[in-house]
């Protein structure tokens, strides 16, 4: 009898610095428990301190990518380097930051054989955080005004353009700092800058609590799968440290609105503040799993591996009903790496426990 | 429900006042434990009530007026009908400003 073919995963986000984790060791562990032995994963990072690099239960290799700032051609060479040596079938990438790239390269990664279940790069345009009125505006979605900023003089300017304390002040792929005045602002603006670059972006404050939404696009303006989470418990950069499924039918609708207007393809995380009449206002959406994507797991709604289902050209697995009321609580924990292992990451970039990576530099 | 202020309650303490009290079918979606641990699966919040306020978030599940839940309460709980009314008010006035 020929053996079952083995999946091929290969992961991106492996970092997981717990005031803000990356996504990747959260999705291999889901896809490690939907496919057992039968899912090879491969854990792609981009720095040798990244974790999930290390994390033999989850990942079955890993390698070190070059920085999206080195461009397409770059990440693409490694990425075929890579594929030579573990011949992915599917790459889930996981970092805000490599998503304009990975959807520019979906053509070539095709062309060499490995799949993605990403949207195009209109759509991932569309949900960029400055231009999120404009597609709520469509969508029927209840959105706080967002301005770009590149000064921070608008700090002390901004009551005569109709802003008021308290606002929020954001990256514009990440960080999110609610300032109360002028001089808080200044500060949040040269913090988000020296981080992350220009452009900041100011978003009008609104009085709620926050909700979360993740799921699966399917590409045919379907929400596939969607878990709704409330935070109990937060980092120092506002992260969910602890969090529980809610059910919100309100929140669902918004949610599909959305992915019906972009035309949404793969999976996303959509961020909504809840006012004080229940009203949902959209303040980010991600293209991407969220960290706490392992709580789809433990509602019966394994996304990650729904994902990889749809992205192989199979019917989408039935989930369970929703099932509010499911808490987790994260922690860290502490992994213990041979030195021989981080020498292997830090001088070649790659470590593989069953394929041996030679030539793969 | 949201036209009606706390003071409507105490002006007539003779009028239907069960209009005081939060939408059954809002009270209805909290998961209530014997143990007083009570979840609201829209909001994600939950909260710890006593005996009493148990019983009265079991009654306010359904379509109900104060003088059944005084009632009510009266055949399980010590307290005079005047006492047991004003907790039963102050309660369902804390309860509307949690679960909306």
């Amino acid at each position: 009898m020929m053996p079952e073919p083995r999946l091929t995963v290969a992961v991106t986000g492996m970092n997981a610095v717990p005031e803000n984790p990356g996504p990747g060791i959260a999705v291999a562990r889901c896809l490690r428990e939907a496919y057992g032995p039968h899912v090879r994963i491969v854990g792609l990072g981009y720095d040798a301190l990244d974790p999930g690099l290390y994390l033999g239960e989850y990942c079955d290799s890993a390698y070190m990518l070059s920085y999206p700032s080195g461009g397409s051609d770059a990440m693409l060479a490694r990425l075929a380097e890579i594929h030579t040596a573990e011949r992915i079938d599917l790459l889930i990438p996981c970092l805000d930051a490599e998503l304009p790239q990975m959807v520019g390269a979906v053509p070539r990664l095709a062309a060499m054989g490995i799949r993605t279940l990403l949207p195009d790069a209109q759509a991932l345009a569309r949900r960029t955080k400055d231009r999120l009125p404009e597609l709520c505006a469509i969508a029927d979605v209840a959105c706080p005004e967002i301005k770009p900023i590149t000064s921070p003089t608008f700090f002390r300017t901004c009551r005569a353009e109709g802003w008021s304390y308290p606002m929020v002040i954001k990256g514009p792929f990440y960080d999110a700092r609610i300032v109360r005045s002028a001089e808080e602002g200044a500060a949040a603006f040269n913090a988000i800058v020296a981080e992350w670059g220009l452009p900041v972006l100011a978003q009008r404050f609104v009085a709620g609590e926050e909700y979360n939404l993740t799921g699966v696009a399917d590409g045919h303006e379907q929400l596939l799968g969607e878990v709704m989470m409330k935070k109990r418990a937060l980092t120092t950069k506002g992260k969910a440290w602890a969090g529980v499924t809610i059910f919100d039918e309100g929140l669902a609708d918004a949610a599909r609105r959305l992915v019906k207007t972009l035309r949404w393809k793969g999976p996303l995380e959509v961020e909504m503040m809840r006012d004080a009449a229940g009203r949902y206002h959209l303040i980010e959406i991600n293209p991407r799993f969220p960290s706490w994507i392992y709580l789809s797991q433990g509602v019966g709604r394994n996304l990650p591996a729904l994902l990889a289902e749809i992205a192989l050209g199979r019917p989408a697995p039935a989930v369970a009903e929703p099932r509010p009321g499911t808490m987790f609580i994260r922690y860290a924990v502490e992994t213990i790496v041979p030195l021989g292992d981080f020498e292997k990451m830090i001088m070649g970039g790659a470590l593989s426990r069953h394929i041996d990576p030679e030539g793969v530099r | 429900m949201g036209s009606v202020k706390p003071g409507d309650v105490e002006a007539g303490m003779n009028d239907d006042r069960t209009t005081a009290f939060p939408d059954p079918a809002t009270v209805g979606r909290l998961a209530l434990s014997d143990s007083g641990f009570v979840f609201d699966p829209v909001s994600g919040r939950s909260y710890s009530v006593n005996a009493s306020g148990l019983a009265i978030l079991r009654l306010l599940q359904k379509p109900t007026g104060l003088a059944e839940v005084v009632e009510a309460l009266q055949a399980r709980f010590e307290g005079d009908a005047t006492t047991l009314e004003r907790d039963v008010i102050e309660f369902a006035d804390v309860l509307r400003g949690q679960i909306k």
